[in-house]
């Protein structure tokens, strides 16, 4: 790693100053991507802005219909919360399969959302329950949000607070992993609220999380396995590497769609 | 330079340390406790598995800084009165260590497991075992020592 | 009396150490006053150094130096040798190319050691390296297996690339057989790159004694002596008296650290230049650079037959990577580790074999867990099932109906080694019975209900273990013989120390070697202390590989007991006031035939070192050394069999059994000999289905250069397997052990491939078998139904 200077704040407020004030500042939430990544010298940030320290920052609630959970909320928390057992059981089990159970203690939901990989889960989980990202500056839809591989609508001093999750009437996250790292290989989440379906997906897209028009539209008519007839989107736009062709991954998306729809009718 | 102060093995301890001093490092190099191993730098293998008040986690993927005011225990914390923990009698019990080199996580790691899960069936031990990655024993005898345990058997 | 403790499941004495985290492996220990190197390592995979700029480094904080290949060179150190001379079809030596520790004037493969930064720590040490600029001619590098000869020359000694072009049997005695065969069965195949990964990272500390002017290394390695050896011998001239290797604790090997690696050799230069300790630990993706890699060779088998399927004769092409260097024993493992075993557990009478080795632009390849017959075993029992399903016969009754039997024991094959004994139809038979093999077309058409496919497979293997006769292996080109030494030194009060030249990195040799010690003398196995991996201690050893510690290890051992009795016995009949001949000695008790007089053991140690009413003659001291070179090479053999599932709408395949029945011979402790077959299993599936070594065929970047790329069997990867076991004694030792630590990773491979044909019903598919692999066969299997 180079050096940098670490800072702990206790508020958000303090954050916020420290995010201004220094050069060339990182946030620390849980750090599973961010150490690995500063040990392979990959990043030269200048401080580190811990914010587990913030009061507030990590916690989950039931806030009008939707379940919110704190940025620096950790991936057990989620996977062991019962309300979202109880109200999105779908999350709880995405929640449950990041990483291992080691990762799952520290990693928390804001650093995987702002870190947006390709290949991770959360990614898909808030595009596919349409989740809305709260920061200390605005609310945004999940849609808008994440932009391209590692890249999202957040601003240099703009820190995420909470991810607010509506209650769907029905959903199911199934993963299948890449044998090596066990990130996504294809990771879809779908839900259905009303007349409404989302299908999303991650560790597919060649610029990261998608949304699958035609599995949605398929769906949004005839919510059963059948419907599917495979994923509607180009192979172009999905990324093909050692691990899976193009194409091997397609197919598993239409694959793990129908073995979602079937997880979230069983449920 | 920071320093940090923490609880490790039931000893208050503290250091001064870079903030980029990963608290693998601190554990080892600075209190000198050499049972907990660093196997690779992707924070995959688990070698370096320690608990963090209580909870199993990747000492290599945690900043000693972090772990400002915990409550550690690694591999040598588990010894009382010159006993081993049940866990680490079962591993000598069902040979789940050959070589040794990622045993000290596999032990925290499972561990953590029977804090969560305390029955675990075959499959729930080897699916929590995705964080430990051992090359000499083929987890066979692992699977074995955990479900020593498990059970309340001696071998 | 002591109950006898060999063939019991024992638990072992080293983990009491490893489990409560008092292991010393090399990273744990340290050294007053040390220093850091970290490696400056070659981005690219080829090109000429043009220039080496060390200013910005040098002026780094806590920097101590930058240093060269050539400032290396003017201090006259050579290269790192390769110990095995193979002989070419035109009789003449491979090509020895140069390998020294820090490059001089060429990077040859990315991770390749072009110079080393010494610092006060390890940031500082790895600041200054970022800062070492490099200026490279870059050139094309040689990737692939299939173009390397095609490709720019590697090393000026090896036009073509190519270190020799090696072949065992007649070309015309087998074209002969091929013309008249009723039927011939050609197989390609690929034997692919793997990367060992012992769960340990490599590291060294180098300290160097200016008041003795010695060395002392702390080396991660399998093969202290060797190392020591090569590093006087062949690379510095410093006498072995001044050097001296210690391997503590270490965390694996397989093979992988049985080398003189560049960076230990790099370490002991600086530890006299620096003027103190100078260490260095490799991290995980170093270890993926520049550890030895492994297998890496594309081949193509012929297997002749007559009408009833009997075997007429075999020919074999291979290139095998070498990757850019020769690592210590690189030549030997494609040639004589590998086409000595082509004859399988057959009687086929006529084999040939070609083999070319090659440089590529990769990390150098050598032995890994097998070391050859992994690639033998898997060629064979391929082709044989291939064979069979040509034929149409049951991939049962054409291997039996070549089996050499238990009656043609000794058994000469036509390549090389001599068989002293086995019985491959009772070992068959067992693994047949265990998996219920009549039961499986019902699980398949369950499996089927089921929306899976399901296989059975099996692989009846063999290898040669226990390295080696060195008179044998002289005459196929090694450079040191493989004997192994042991001692056995009892001290006064009756406890014993055992040294041994070989080294345990979780075999547990010091419960095995205790075990063996303890029956022998009738003591306590707690009064038994085994002292390994330290030169200054032990004599004069060849390590640990080659399933050679028990059989080769563990016959010195016994007979240094053997003449600790016979000295035993001289003392005994001085106290009993007997004649030495009259002497008994068993349990721990020296008798004097036919009377109720004896003395124990620890008494007779005691009197070994209090001589002092001893008569003329008799010498003090109960200390004896032996030096056993064993007579033939070791045959384990087995049948291994596993049934698969294959889910036909992701690819995704699960192991639902797996049997192993091996002959090992005598089993010291079943508990550690399962471990052993457990392990190797998980490497052997490993590299079935999971993993591979991948470089990028233009730029010659390793692409699987973590575990988040290559692919690591996990504990959900992996069943739990059943063990049995046949026995015939090996003949020719005094053990009468065969040695376990390969077979697991030798069976599985074609055992699990053909598992994975037989479920999709084709001739054949290359390792590793992923998941999409299967998926597209399914898929296209389906679609054309």
């Amino acid at each position: 790693m180079y050096s940098f200077e670490y800072h702990n704040p206790a508020s958000q407020k303090e954050a916020e100053e420290l995010l201004a004030s220094t050069d060339n500042p990182s946030l620390l939430a849980g750090g599973q991507t961010l150490l690995p990544a500063l040990k392979h010298r990959l990043a030269e940030p200048s401080d580190l802005i811990d914010l587990k320290g913030i009061d507030g920052l990590s916690g989950i609630r039931e806030e009008n219909g939707a379940i919110v959970i704190g940025a620096a909320t950790t991936h057990c928390e989620v996977s062991e919360s019962e309300l979202v057992a109880k109200r999105i059981p779908a999350l709880a089990k995405l929640a449950g399969g990041i990483g291992d159970q080691q990762v799952r203690h520290r990693g928390t939901i804001g650093g995987s959302v702002a870190n947006n990989d390709p290949a991770a889960d959360y990614p898909a989980g808030c595009v596919g329950l349409g989740a809305t990202i709260r920061t200390n500056r605005r609310e945004m839809g999940a849609d808008n949000f994440f932009v391209d591989l590692f890249e999202t609508a957040l601003g240099e001093d703009e820190m995420i607070l909470a991810v607010s999750f509506p209650i769907p009437d029905q959903a199911a996250y199934i993963k299948f992993p890449n044998p090596a790292s066990r990130y996504a290989l294809v990771g879809v989440m779908l839900s259905k609220t009303g007349g409404d379906v989302r299908v999303a997906i991650t560790g597919a897209g060649s610029s990261g999380v998608f949304r699958d028009s035609h599995i949605e539209t398929a769906l949004s008519k005839d919510f059963s396995v059948d419907a599917i007839d495979g994923s509607g989107v180009d192979e172009a736009e999905i990324s093909a590497d050692i691990h899976a062709s193009a194409e091997y991954r397609k197919h598993l998306i239409g694959e793990m769609a129908r073995r979602a729809v079937e997880a979230a009718s069983g449920s | 330079m920071p320093t940090v102060s923490m609880a490790v093995n039931g000893k208050d301890v503290s250091g001064e340390v870079e903030g980029r001093t990963l608290l693998v490092e601190f554990i080892r190099k600075n209190l000198r406790l050499t049972g907990t191993h660093v196997g690779c730098d992707t924070s995959q293998c688990g070698a370096c598995v320690v608990h963090v008040n209580g909870r199993s986690v990747k000492s290599c993927t945690m900043l000693a800084v972090e772990a400002e005011g915990a409550t550690v225990t690694t591999l040598e914390g588990l010894v009382k009165d010159g006993k081993m923990h049940p866990m680490q009698e079962a591993f000598r019990d069902q040979h789940g260590l050959q070589c040794g080199f990622c045993t000290p996580g596999m032990v925290m790691s499972t561990i953590d497991l029977l804090r969560v899960n305390p029955d675990p069936s075959e499959a729930e031990i080897r699916d929590w075992l995705e964080g430990n990655i051992c090359r000499c024993t083929g987890y066979h005898n692992i699977v074995k020592a955990v479900q020593q345990v498990a059970s309340g058997d001696a071998a | 009396m002591n109950d006898m403790l060999v063939g019991k499941p024992l638990k072992r004495k080293e983990d009491q150490r490893l489990l409560t985290g008092k292991g010393r492996y090399v990273d744990d220990i340290r050294r007053p006053g040390e220093t850091y190197a970290v490696f400056v390592r070659s981005p690219i995979a080829h090109g000429i150094i043009k220039s080496i700029d060390k200013e910005a480094a040098l002026a780094a904080p806590g920097v101590l130096g930058v240093f060269t290949g050539k400032d290396i060179q003017r201090d006259e150190w050579g290269s790192i040798p390769c110990g095995w001379v193979v002989t070419d079809r035109q009789g003449e030596p491979h090509k020895a190319v140069p390998h020294y520790a820090l490059t001089p004037d060429r990077a040859r493969y990315v991770g390749d050691h072009l110079a080393v930064v010494v610092a006060e720590t390890y940031e500082q040490a790895r600041d200054g390296a970022e800062l070492v600029e490099i200026e490279f001619e870059e050139l094309e590098p040689v990737v692939t297996l299939a173009m390397a000869m095609e490709g720019e020359q590697i090393h000026d000694l090896a036009p073509q690339n190519l270190c020799y072009d090696w072949e065992l049997g007649s070309r015309a005695e087998i074209d002969a057989i091929f013309e008249t065969a009723h039927h011939v069965t050609s197989l390609d195949l690929v034997n692919n790159r793997l990367v060992p990964n012992a769960m340990e990272p490599r590291a060294a500390i180098a300290e160097y004694d200016s008041g003795l002017d010695s060395y002392t290394l702390w080396s991660t390695s399998q093969n202290p002596h060797m190392l020591r050896w090569m590093l006087s011998g062949s690379v510095t001239g410093i006498p072995e008296t001044k050097i001296r290797v210690i391997a503590p604790d270490v965390g694996g090997g397989f093979g992988m650290k049985i080398y003189c690696y560049p960076e230990e050799t790099t370490c002991l230069w600086l530890s006299k230049v620096i003027d103190r300790p100078v260490r260095w630990t490799g991290d995980r993706s170093e270890s993926f650079l520049a550890d030895t890699h492994a297998r890496d060779h594309l081949t193509t088998v012929d297997l002749a037959m007559d009408k009833d399927g009997t075997f007429l004769g075999m020919k074999i092409d291979t290139t095998a990577n070498m990757g850019a260097y020769l690592s210590n024993y690189a030549t030997s493992i494609p040639t004589y580790f590998y086409a000595t075993l082509f004859a399988g557990c057959y009687k086929t009478p006529v084999i040939y074999s070609n083999v070319r080795a090659v440089f590529t632009n990769t990390s150098p390849v050598d032995a890994y867990r097998g070391a050859g017959r992994p690639e033998a075993a898997y060629l064979i029992e391929r082709v044989v099932d291939v064979a069979a399903r040509e034929m149409g016969m049951d991939p049962i009754d054409i291997r039996r109906r070549n089996f050499i039997k238990p009656e043609d024991f000794p058994y000469q094959t036509p390549v090389i080694l001599t068989y002293d004994i086995g019985d491959y139809d009772a070992s068959l038979d067992e693994a047949l019975r265990m998996i219920d093999y009549d039961g499986f077309p019902a699980r398949r058409e369950e499996a089927k209900a089921r929306g899976k496919l399901r296989g059975i497979g099996l692989a009846c293997y063999i290898e040669a273990c226990g390295v080696a006769p060195s008179q044998l292996i002289g005459k196929m080109g090694a450079g040191a013989g493989l004997w192994e030494s042991g001692q056995i030194r009892f001290n006064a009060t009756g406890t014993a120390f055992v040294l041994t030249g070989t080294h345990g990195h979780g075999q547990g040799h010091e419960t095995t070697f205790g075990q063996i010690v303890a029956d022998m003398f009738g003591i306590p196995i707690e009064d038994v202390e085994l002292i390994h991996g330290d030169t200054s201690q032990v004599p004069m050893g060849m390590g640990t590989y080659g399933s050679r510690s028990l059989a080769v290890g563990g016959s010195a051992i016994v007979r240094a007991g053997e003449k600790v009795i016979e000295k035993g016995r001289k003392i005994a009949a001085h106290m009993l006031e007997a004649s030495v001949i009259d002497i008994e000695f068993e349990q721990g008790l020296f008798s004097v035939t036919g009377t109720n007089k004896s003395v124990t053991i620890k008494e007779v140690a005691e009197r070994a070192y209090v001589p002092l009413d001893y008569p003329e003659g008799l010498e003090p001291g109960l200390d004896e050394t032996a030096f056993y070179d064993p007579g033939n090479f070791t045959y384990p053999a087995g049948t291994h069999i596993c049934e698969v599932e294959i889910d036909p709408r992701t690819g995704v395949l699960e192991i639902v059994d797996w049997v192993a029945v091996d002959d090992f011979g005598t089993v010291i402790n079943p508990m550690i000999v399962e471990g052993q077959i457990h392990g190797g299993l998980a490497q052997g599936i490993g590299q079935a289905i999971m993993e591979n070594g991948v470089y990028d065929p233009e730029s010659g970047q390793l692409i699987t250069g973590s575990f988040m790329d290559y692919c690591m069997p996990r504990a959900d990867d992996l069943p739990s397997f059943r063990v049995g076991y046949t026995c015939t004694p090996c003949t020719h030792n005094p053990l009468g052990a065969k040695g376990a630590g390969e077979a697991g990773c030798i069976a599985a491979p074609p055992t699990l491939i053909n598992a994975i044909v037989n479920a999709l019903d084709i001739r054949h598919i290359d390792m590793p078998a992923t998941g999409e692999k299967l998926w597209r066969i399914a898929r296209d299997k389906i679609a054309a139904q």
